[in-house]
């Protein structure tokens, strides 16, 4: 059903280019670094001058300005605009003046002070890993994981009890073991409607954002129920996790820097291996870019559908233990802050790639904490960073606005867009 | 030309797989046993419930309260869903088989209401009251979804339009101190993320999925940013003024259903509305004929002279509207303040009513009361001091909605070109 043009494709041709890893050497080869990169640049470029002209349009001081005269209103608009961003540089990245004398001083508590806020960025990137590489594996596959963030309130769940309940292990047990129940919940949670799909052919997005609200309805129950901390009186927060399953932070406590960010570059190479080097990751991505040719080569497409899911379910249940085994060492309601949606606009943005993933990630690491730092000197709430978001996203999935905008050649090869199945389910 | 295309139809919905025949009436009688051995069992014998036919607070069609034994009444209803399910595992229901699903799942909830209202009271009346005026959004968002996958463009966009006309519903609603005006300007921006979803799709043929997910993300985030800087900062935007009580006269009067339909919003009327127009308008004329070839044979459309990508735009425009008129139905018809992401996933929930409604706005309505009654059974219960907590009870909706994916997307009629762009050779 539908799909014409998938039929049409040479399926030899597409096995041919997925063993030998897609385009010709000599044609990956011409495309610089910056012909790469000018599309997201582009894009983020573009999204925070929307974003500047929104901060503009809904502030009540630059309309008072506007009334006395246009030169004020203008330089009151750049002015908040102006201040807004320098926030939010230098509140994700750093002070470099304070970075400069702390080192010249060489007092060690102040040079922590002053890149405090770069390794902030670090820890608000973590979860951003993996969320990201959940969606990107998923897109891999062609499937749309738009439940991260159910996922990642099932695994946080999870990881949590493990983490408060068993008591009395070494932590290099215990922290292990708290982080795994965290990708198993994550997993269980994602592989349902992997298994709705292949079985039943619903269409995995419905399914997912239904399975969020039901994850989120769910641990609302058992943070106010079972798993809720006594004496709170019915708040809905979990006890604090054991000091064994807590996964170490580097410095004292202003700064929360921790290991996770590692443990999340090290699952960001695990995805490379297994997408790239591996059969199973080689399954994957023929079954997302032509089922069809994976059917005829013999493939079992239900079960890589159901891999697919539960592998970018744990990878999202990952993000979820992260959080609670890292920074916040108990698990509240309000742990996440709409992963499910941000993870989409990584994973597009970083081209599905692990590599892009991380880079996307530390970019988004650094807007939300710079925002959060931003909110604070002005009145701008936080949802801008969703809408610059949104916007960069839609310029990214449509390159063709950005090139019109700024009149750049159309590429000779373009990059195969994602493109999902639609209602019809399995084909 | 108009009634070849719907006898085609009907064969194709008649067509039923046998491993679902006999799927759906296994499912049947399970249900059946289910009602006979938790229900009937556990309710002792001399039980009454007593349902409050007339909902609260409302003077016209008052009826009596409705007092039945509890354990007679379920066997009676095992008895019937058994009798059903087999039925369908011998013979089959052929067409009717999705009506006879919804049949049994009825007998479900009423037994499970009898049950849990065992030497109780429940207003039944109040409950339907507050399914139907549930069902609007959900109804109304499945309408927008048909208009536009009728037409070949798969929209989960909706969610967004709704979330973005509730607000400025809300806002415009305040400013102008007329609910009309407040449905004008929601309806208006609703129409502009449609525009722009059409654009992304059928201009630019970026993935229809991902088109609709990045207006969903700019819609959450674009109204809770608006919300937060003049919403609940300053309250008089947040209070727009609302659609009132429209009782029409005689038929408000009708018993049960008088003050449950004829004693209502205003939204729960356009609702009737659309549908009578949509019914006729996509299955009767000429434009329904074009609109539903284009999203089935788009090429074969162009052939004849259609214009593909005019109707696409046309009908994702006017499915924005729909979905715009279901979104202001939050603030001005229903809570009378904008809440962030107060849709709660109804426009997804819209969705799937339109796939388990076969892609007809009648079917659609259907299921839209179903889910509606889903959702109003969380809140009814917790009052009746239910054993279930309530932050489970409220999963109910997002259940059965993925049961109904699960059993029916992909058997009946989906529109042969959704999701795929067209290209003019």
């Amino acid at each position: 059903m539908g799909k014409k043009d998938l039929e049409k494709q040479d399926i030899g041709k597409t096995i041919l280019e997925e063993l030998t890893g897609g385009e010709p050497k000599e044609k990956r080869q011409k495309r610089g670094i910056w012909k790469i990169l000018q599309i997201p640049a582009l894009a983020i470029l573009t999204g925070l001058i929307i974003g500047a002209v929104l901060i503009m349009a809904t502030s009540f001081d630059v309309y008072d300005a506007f009334k006395v005269s246009l030169w004020k209103g203008l330089g009151t608009a750049f002015a908040e605009v102006g201040e807004a961003y320098l926030a939010l540089i230098t509140g994700s990245l750093g002070n470099p003046v304070e970075i400069v004398q702390a080192l010249l001083y060489g007092d060690a508590l102040d040079f922590r002070n002053a890149i405090n806020p770069i390794l902030e960025s670090l820890v608000q990137s973590t979860p951003y890993i993996f969320a990201g590489l959940a969606c990107a594996l998923g897109f891999r596959a062609g499937l749309f994981n738009i439940g991260v963030e159910g996922q990642l309130f099932i695994g946080a769940a999870a990881a949590t009890f493990v983490g408060y309940s068993l008591t009395g292990l070494p932590p290099y047990i215990h922290m292990p073991l708290a982080f795994l129940a965290g990708a198993l919940g994550g997993a269980l949670w994602g592989m349902v409607p992997g298994l709705l799909k292949a079985t039943t052919g619903g269409h995995e997005v419905i399914n997912c954002i239904m399975m969020n609200y039901i994850a989120y309805r769910f641990t609302t129950f058992l943070l106010t129920g079972p798993m809720s901390r006594p004496g709170t009186g019915g708040m809905p927060v979990s006890p604090i996790i054991e000091k064994s399953a807590q996964i170490p932070q580097f410095f004292k406590t202003p700064i929360r820097f921790h290991l996770g960010f590692f443990i999340a570059l090290a699952f960001a190479a695990l995805v490379w291996w297994v997408l790239f080097k591996t059969t199973l990751g080689l399954n994957l991505r023929t079954v997302g870019t032509n089922p069809r040719a994976a059917k005829y080569a013999g493939m079992n497409i239900i079960a890589t559908t159901i891999i697919g899911m539960a592998a970018s379910g744990a990878l999202a249940g990952m993000a979820g233990a992260n959080e609670v085994l890292a920074v916040n060492r108990s698990m509240a309601i309000g742990l996440s802050a709409g992963y499910g949606f941000d993870s989409i606009a990584l994973a597009l943005l970083g081209n599905s790639h692990p590599v892009g993933v991380i880079f996307a990630a530390l970019l988004f690491g650094v807007l939300k904490n710079g925002a959060t730092k931003m909110m604070v000197v002005s009145t701008i709430p936080i949802d801008i960073v969703t809408i610059l978001q949104a916007v960069i996203l839609i310029f990214v999935a449509a390159p063709a606005i950005i090139r019109s905008v700024y009149r750049l050649k159309q590429p000779k090869v373009e990059a195969a867009a994602i493109m999902l199945s639609g209602w019809g389910g399995v084909k | 030309m108009a009634a070849t295309s719907t006898s085609i139809q009907r064969v194709r919905i008649s067509d039923i797989s046998p491993a679902r025949k006999i799927s759906t009436g296994v499912v049947e009688v399970l249900v059946a046993l289910f009602i006979f051995a938790v229900f009937a069992r556990t309710v002792s014998a001399g039980s009454i419930t007593t349902f409050v036919m007339t909902p609260g607070g409302i003077t016209t069609g008052q009826m009596g309260n409705w007092v039945i034994p509890s354990q007679l009444t379920l066997y009676l209803l095992a008895a019937l869903s058994l009798v059903i399910g087999l039925f369908q595992l011998i013979r089959g229901f052929g067409k009717i088989t999705n009506l006879m699903v919804g049949l049994v799942f009825l007998f479900f909830i009423f037994s499970f209401l009898t049950w849990q209202a065992a030497d109780k009271s429940l207003n039944l009346a109040g409950m339907l009251s507050s399914a139907v005026q549930l069902a609007v959004p959900i109804t109304m968002g499945s309408f927008s979804g048909i208009l536009c996958e009728r037409s070949g463009v798969v929209n989960i966009a909706i969610e967004g339009m709704m979330l973005m006309s509730a607000m400025v519903g809300a806002l415009m609603g305040s400013l102008t101190h007329s609910a009309w005006l407040g449905l004008f300007f929601g309806v208006l921006s609703a129409v502009l993320l449609a525009a722009l979803h059409a654009v992304l799709s059928i201009k630019y043929k970026i993935d229809q999925i991902i088109s609709g997910t990045v207006i969903n993300m700019f819609s959450a985030g674009m109204t809770a940013f608006l919300s937060q800087k003049f919403l609940q900062t300053r309250q008089e935007l947040n209070n727009p003024a609302m659609f009132t009580r429209i009782e029409i006269p005689g038929l408000a009067e009708i018993p049960l259903i008088g003050p449950i339909l004829f004693n209502t919003n205003f939204f729960v009327y356009l609702m009737f509305a659309l549908l009578i127009i949509l019914q006729v308008a996509l299955f009767s004329t000429r434009w329904g004929l074009r609109v539903r070839s284009v999203g089935e044979h788009p090429k074969a459309a162009d052939t004849l002279g259609i214009n593909v990508i005019r109707t696409r735009y046309m009908s994702v425009l006017l499915g924005g509207m729909v979905a715009g008129m279901a979104g202001a139905f939050f603030t001005l018809g229903s809570v009378g303040r904008f809440e962030e992401g107060m849709t709660a996933g109804k426009g997804f929930i819209g969705l799937a009513a339109m796939i388990f409604g076969n892609y007809t706005p009648i079917g659609a309505l259907g299921a839209g009361i179903l889910f509606g009654f889903a959702d109003s059974l969380g809140s009814k219960l917790s009052l009746l001091g239910s054993a279930i907590p309530s932050t489970l009870m409220s999963t109910a909706p997002y259940v059965i909605t993925m049961i109904v994916l699960a059993g029916f997307v992909g058997k009946g009629h989906v529109p042969a070109a959704d999701g795929v762009p067209y290209t003019k050779e």
